[in-house]
Order: structure tokens, then C-alpha cells, then sequence
């Protein structure tokens, strides 16, 4: 009886229908979060699907002989070893070249630069240089570095291309870091007379650090897989030998002759055997993206870690 | 108010040491040098502009010089190399728009959705586990791509579409879309994120579920950046150079058909580089002109992009 009756009721009709649009936006709600989730899939998917197909290709390929080998005419005896030294050295100098200017050009913005015109046009050029593909930096470092300045096809132009390309990334991880610390610790130290380096050797760059390095190893694991700005200039891609060691017997025991020796790189290596129609040369280009990849995952998770333990950990 | 007497406190009184004013001196010097050092840092990143700029404007002018303007932008042949070199730039723009379309055609739907369900539908712990995925599917090398796409995708695509070739635009656009998510992603959701709280408490209030908040108030009010993210992630999609070296092949071919092999702008510099052009030849030369093309187009999106970026940023 009292159901018939509602039935009837105006306002229980309006209710329903009310009911009904909020549960149908509702599994809109619903739909969209499994369209979401499934985005986030296809991601996680491609990610899973690289590593997986290197892996079954590249497996097999990986021993200890592939480390040790240089790059040969016949596939199964060809290896990595001048490719990893290769990008190793040229990491070192990246790494030597990028930090210390890196790390200055942040300082100076953020500490010690007035505001004034050249200000702004150096942070305006920081975010363009972000921007500026990667090939580009190759066409400057084969017109300025290999022919203007003669350095060749060597160790020393590969690490400061990919020093100026790796640039922006250290300058802003820099900037945040420092950013993050509150002015009462600057206030704290000119109040004991420090002056401004004084402040900024002490208590900004120390405090300033993991941001840096998160920063600084981002930078360097972009630096290792680039590929583009290396082929540009011309490098070789055929290298079966070291460059000279960096240490010798006879005094002054330290020689800088590798860095004007020609060289190859991880990514120089895997482009050149992928660009061979042989499957055999494909599975050691999967055996040394597998490498690579490896590599520069590790090094982002390293960042994201150092990164995350910074968060859980400062409290000013 | 107890007053001090400072003259107590310095037992010195009225003698100024004549050795601590030399010291002061030279602690200014110290100081003055140490800024013009860090300056020079940061001056770095305008001398690498104005090098790229140099660079790419003296070598282009004196292959304009030979190759007329008109005939650069209109001829529909790029054969540089042949024995009748055609020098338009036509075919290379064709691919390069080609490839970034279907970059973008999954770029931009993904990143978007990403972006919506990171900063308005998924719960904190998502979130945490979600953002580093992306950050690591941003980080692997491109030629990692490149393989992924020329012996995973295509092959994949064949089984779909058996009449594919090896080398295709298609397959090379899907991996540099999933490459791209991640940097459309993450630059549109801090827009969204930057969207004030109250916003969205007054979608709420209204009765509005997540889904309409999201799409009827936050991505109106974040639409400048999201209009950021697109274009940034366009300006990657044209400056991508390893994916489409490797998996599109490097033929100039002028057509807007996917299912072709071409080369894009970025490809023709590594097909030039991979070679052995003499320094000075006008096939030197061509890569200097194809790279300012590129350079000034992803220049033009990158100024777009941060104008666009910046007005988010100031609306709130």
C-alpha cells in the first residue's frame, strides 16, 4: 500500500531520478579511473615488454667474454670492453666539466645574481637549452669542438658535448636544492660575520648536496644513453683497441693522453649492431642495450632513492 | 632595555688595527673573485647558445649561398648526395611532421589521462609508485627505443598488417609516443596541481563528482599548462633522432603516409654523419642548414611552451 503510494509521490519520482544521474556520473567516476589505471599500464607494459625482449635476445649473449672482447667482423666473438672503458672515460670528463660549472651557474642564480637584464637572460637561455635537441649539440661540437678548436674525433669532444647538454639538468636540480633551504640558515651565518662564500661553502653547498647529486646522476644517466650528439661528430664506430692508460710507470705517472684518443660508446656500439640486418649481431645489440639499460635504470633509481630518502629526512 | 656598552666589548677602543683593514681588503677581493668565477658559470650556458646559433648560421649561410631560399623550402627532392643533388627540404619535413603525428596522436591522449588520474583520481600510494615508473620510462636511452620499436613493433605491426615494411614511420611515431608521455605527463599535471584547492571544493560542493571537477573545472583552469605540456612535448617529438634513425629508415620520401619508411630532419644528419663527407663540402653543409631548420622550429615551440607555462603561474 504505502509503496503504491510513493510510487505516486512527486518527490520520491525526482529522488529516483536524482539517484539515478548521480550513479551514472558515478561509474563515469569509475570508468575513467580503469581508463587511468590502463594508461599507467600501457606504460609499465612497455617498460616490462624492452626489458623482457633484450633479455630472451640478449641473455644468452651475456658472458664474461662479452665484457672482456672487442667489437669483431664475426659476431659471436664480439664484445663490449672498448665500448664500456669508451663511455666510462668519456663519463668522467661529462661528469668533470659538468658539475663543477653546473653547480656554479646554480650558485650564482641563486645566491649572488642581481636582478638585472644578463639575469634574466641567462635563466631565460637555461630553460631553452632544456629544450634544444640533442642532435643540435652534436652540430655545435663538430663545427666548434672537431674543426674550430681541433680536438677531433676524441674522448675529450664527446664528454664536453655531452657536458653542455647535461648542463641545464645539474643547473636546475642545483637551484631547487638550494631553494629549499630557509633563509634563517643564510641569516644565521652572516650574523656571525661570514661573508657570502663564506655562507655558501659552509652551510648552502653541504646542506645543497643529495639535491645536487640527485640532480648530478640524472644528468649523467641521460648523458651515458645519448647517442644522437656522439654520431654527429663522427664518431668511429669500430674500435678494437683501449685508449692509452691514464696511469703510467714512469713519472709524472698520470698522462691525459686518452683524451684525445678515438673511442666508441655503449650506445655507438648497440646502434651499430642494431643497424645490421644479421640476427646474430641483433642479439649482441640486445645484449648491450640489456647493459645500457641496466646501467641508466639503476642510476635513475639511485636519483629517485636519494631523492626520496631526502624528503623522508629534512625537516628544517 | 639594557644598554650595552660597545666600546667594553672591544678592548681595541678607537684603534683600528691597520692589519685586519688589509685583511678586510682582501677578503673583498677574494669575494669579488669568487662571484666573477661563479658569473662565468653561468655565462656558460649563454655561450652555448650563441654557439649553437653561430655555428649553425655560418655553415647554412654559405650553403644558401649556393642553394637559393626558395628552392630549399619548395623543391619536393632531397637527394644532397646524388650525383644531381636536389636540395629540398620538403621530403625531410614530411617525415619529421609525419612521425610526431602519430607520436603525438599517442602522446597526448595518454600523457592527458595520466595526468588527470595522477593529480585528481589516485590515491596517495598510486601516486608514489606511478611517478618514478614514468620517470624511468623518460630515462631509457633512444636508441633502446629505436630497437624496441625497428624488432619488437614492427614485427608486431606485421603480424597485424602483413604488407608493412621493416622500416616505417608508424611503428617508430607509437615508441616515440610512449617515450614522450611522461614529459607531457608530468608538465600537465603540475598545472593541474597547481589548480587551487578551493576550485575544486566548490565542484564539490556543488555536487560535482571527481570526473566533472576534473574535466569541467580543473583542466579549464589549468589550460595554459596543459597547452605547455602538448607543445613541449611536439618540440621532443621533432628533436627525436635515435628512433627514427633506427626504425624508420633514413630515405627521404616525400609522403604523409605512416606506413612508410622516410627520414625525418634528425635522421638525415645521422645518415650524413655516419658517413665520411669531407669538412667543407657542400654535403657537409646540408646538415648545418637541415639542423638550423630543426633548431629554429623546436625553438619556436619552446618559446611557445614556456610563455604558456608561465601564464599558469601567474593566474593563481
Amino acid at each position: 500500500m504505502a509503496a503504491i503510494a510513493s510510487d505516486r509521490d512527486p518527490h520520491e519520482t525526482k529522488l529516483r531520478a536524482l539517484r539515478r544521474l548521480i550513479a551514472s556520473q558515478k561509474r563515469w567516476d569509475l570508468v575513467f579511473a580503469c581508463i587511468g589505471v590502463a594508461c599507467l599500464m600501457v606504460g609499465v607494459l612497455t617498460l616490462v615488454a624492452l626489458f623482457v625482449d633484450m633479455a630472451i635476445d640478449g641473455v644468452p649473449r651475456l658472458n664474461a667474454d662479452f665484457f672482456s672482447s672487442f667489437p669483431s667482423r664475426r659476431a659471436e666473438n664480439a664484445g663490449i670492453l672498448s665500448a664500456v672503458v669508451g663511455s666510462t672515460l668519456v663519463m668522467l670528463v661529462t661528469a668533470v666539466v659538468a658539475v663543477p660549472l653546473g653547480v656554479g651557474a646554480g650558485v650564482y642564480l641563486e645566491e649572488y645574481a642581481p636582478r638585472n637584464w644578463m639575469t634574466d637572460v641567462i635563466e631565460i637561455n637555461v630553460t631553452n637549452l632544456a629544450g634544444v635537441p640533442s642532435i643540435v649539440y652534436g652540430l655545435l661540437a663538430l663545427g666548434l669542438f672537431v674543426y674550430q678548436f681541433g680536438f677531433g674525433q676524441s674522448i675529450l669532444t664527446a664528454g664536453l658535448t655531452l657536458a653542455l647538454l647535461i648542463l641545464p639538468i645539474v643547473i636546475v636540480a642545483t637551484r631547487e636544492a638550494i631553494r629549499a633551504i630557509p633563509i634563517g640558515i643564510r641569516e644565521g651565518s652572516y650574523a656571525m660575520g661570514a661573508t657570502k662564500w663564506q655562507t655558501t661553502a659552509y652551510h648552502i653547498l653541504p646542506y645543497s648536496t643529495s639535491g645536487i647529486l640527485t640532480g648530478v646522476i640524472i644528468g649523467l644517466a641521460r648523458a651515458i644513453g645519448e647517442t644522437a650528439p656522439i654520431i654527429t661528430i663522427g664518431a668511429l664506430t669500430f674500435i678494437a683497441f683501449l685508449p692509452p692508460s691514464p696511469v703510467k710507470a714512469e713519472a709524472p705517472f698520470i698522462s691525459f693522453e686518452w683524451l684525445t684518443s678515438p673511442f666508441t660508446v655503449m650506445p655507438i656500439q648497440m646502434f651499430n649492431w642494431t643497424s645490421r640486418p644479421e640476427a646474430a649481431f641483433q642479439a649482441n645489440a640486445a645484449a648491450a642495450g640489456l647493459v645500457l639499460v641496466v646501467m641508466t635504470l639503476a642510476m635513475n633509481a639511485l636519483a629517485i632513492y636519494i631523492r626520496y630518502r631526502l624528503r623522508k629526512s629534512i625537516k628544517w | 632595555m639594557a644598554s650595552v656598552d660597545v666600546a667594553s666589548l672591544f678592548p681595541l677602543g678607537e684603534r683600528v688595527d691597520p692589519d685586519r683593514l688589509k685583511h678586510k681588503f682582501s677578503r673583498n677581493i677574494r669575494e669579488r673573485v669568487i662571484e666573477f668565477i661563479l658569473f662565468l658559470a653561468a655565462f656558460v650556458s649563454v655561450a652555448t647558445t650563441l654557439g649553437i646559433v653561430f655555428i649553425l648560421a655560418w655553415e647554412s649561410v654559405v650553403f644558401f649561398r649556393h642553394v637559393p631560399l626558395a628552392t630549399f623550402l619548395t623543391d619536393t627532392m632531397w637527394t644532397p648526395l646524388f650525383s644531381e643533388p636536389r636540395y629540398g627540404v620538403l621530403p625531410l619535413l614530411s617525415g619529421t611532421i609525419t612521425t610526431s603525428a602519430v607520436a603525438l596522436l599517442v602522446a597526448i591522449p595518454m600523457g592527458t589521462v595520466i595526468a588527470i588520474y595522477l593529480s585528481e583520481f589516485a590515491p596517495f600510494t598510486v601516486r608514489e609508485v606511478a611517478k618514478p615508473i614514468l620517470e624511468l620510462l623518460g630515462g631509457v636511452p633512444t636508441i633502446i627505443y629505436g630497437y624496441f620499436a625497428l624488432l619488437f613493433v614492427t614485427p608486431l605491426l606485421q603480424t597485424i598488417w602483413p604488407d608493412l615494411p621493416g622500416f616505417n614511420m608508424l611503428s617508430a611515431g607509437l615508441v616515440m609516443g610512449i617515450m614522450i608521455i611522461p614529459y607531457v605527463s608530468s608538465v600537465a599535471e603540475d598545472a593541474m596541481r597547481a589548480v587551487p584547492m578551493a576550485l575544486r571544493e566548490g565542484s564539490y560542493a556543488m555536487g560535482g563528482t571527481r570526473f566533472r571537477t576534473a574535466t569541467r573545472v580543473v583542466m579549464p583552469a589549468a589550460m595554459s599548462g596543459i597547452a605547455a605540456a602538448y607543445i613541449l612535448g611536439i618540440s621532443r617529438a621533432v628533436g627525436e633522432t635515435m628512433v627514427v634513425a633506427v626504425a624508420a629508415g633514413m630515405q627521404p620520401n616525400f609522403t604523409f603516409d605512416p606506413s612508410e619508411p622516410a627520414a625525418t630532419i634528425t635522421a638525415y644528419i645521422v645518415q650524413v654523419a655516419l658517413g665520411d663527407l669531407p669538412h667543407g663540402s657542400i654535403g657537409y653543409q646540408t646538415i648545418f642548414a637541415a639542423g638550423l631548420t630543426l633548431f629554429l622550429m623546436t625553438l619556436f615551440f619552446n618559446v611557445l611552451g614556456h610563455f604558456l607555462k608561465r601564464r599558469y603561474r601567474e593566474a593563481y
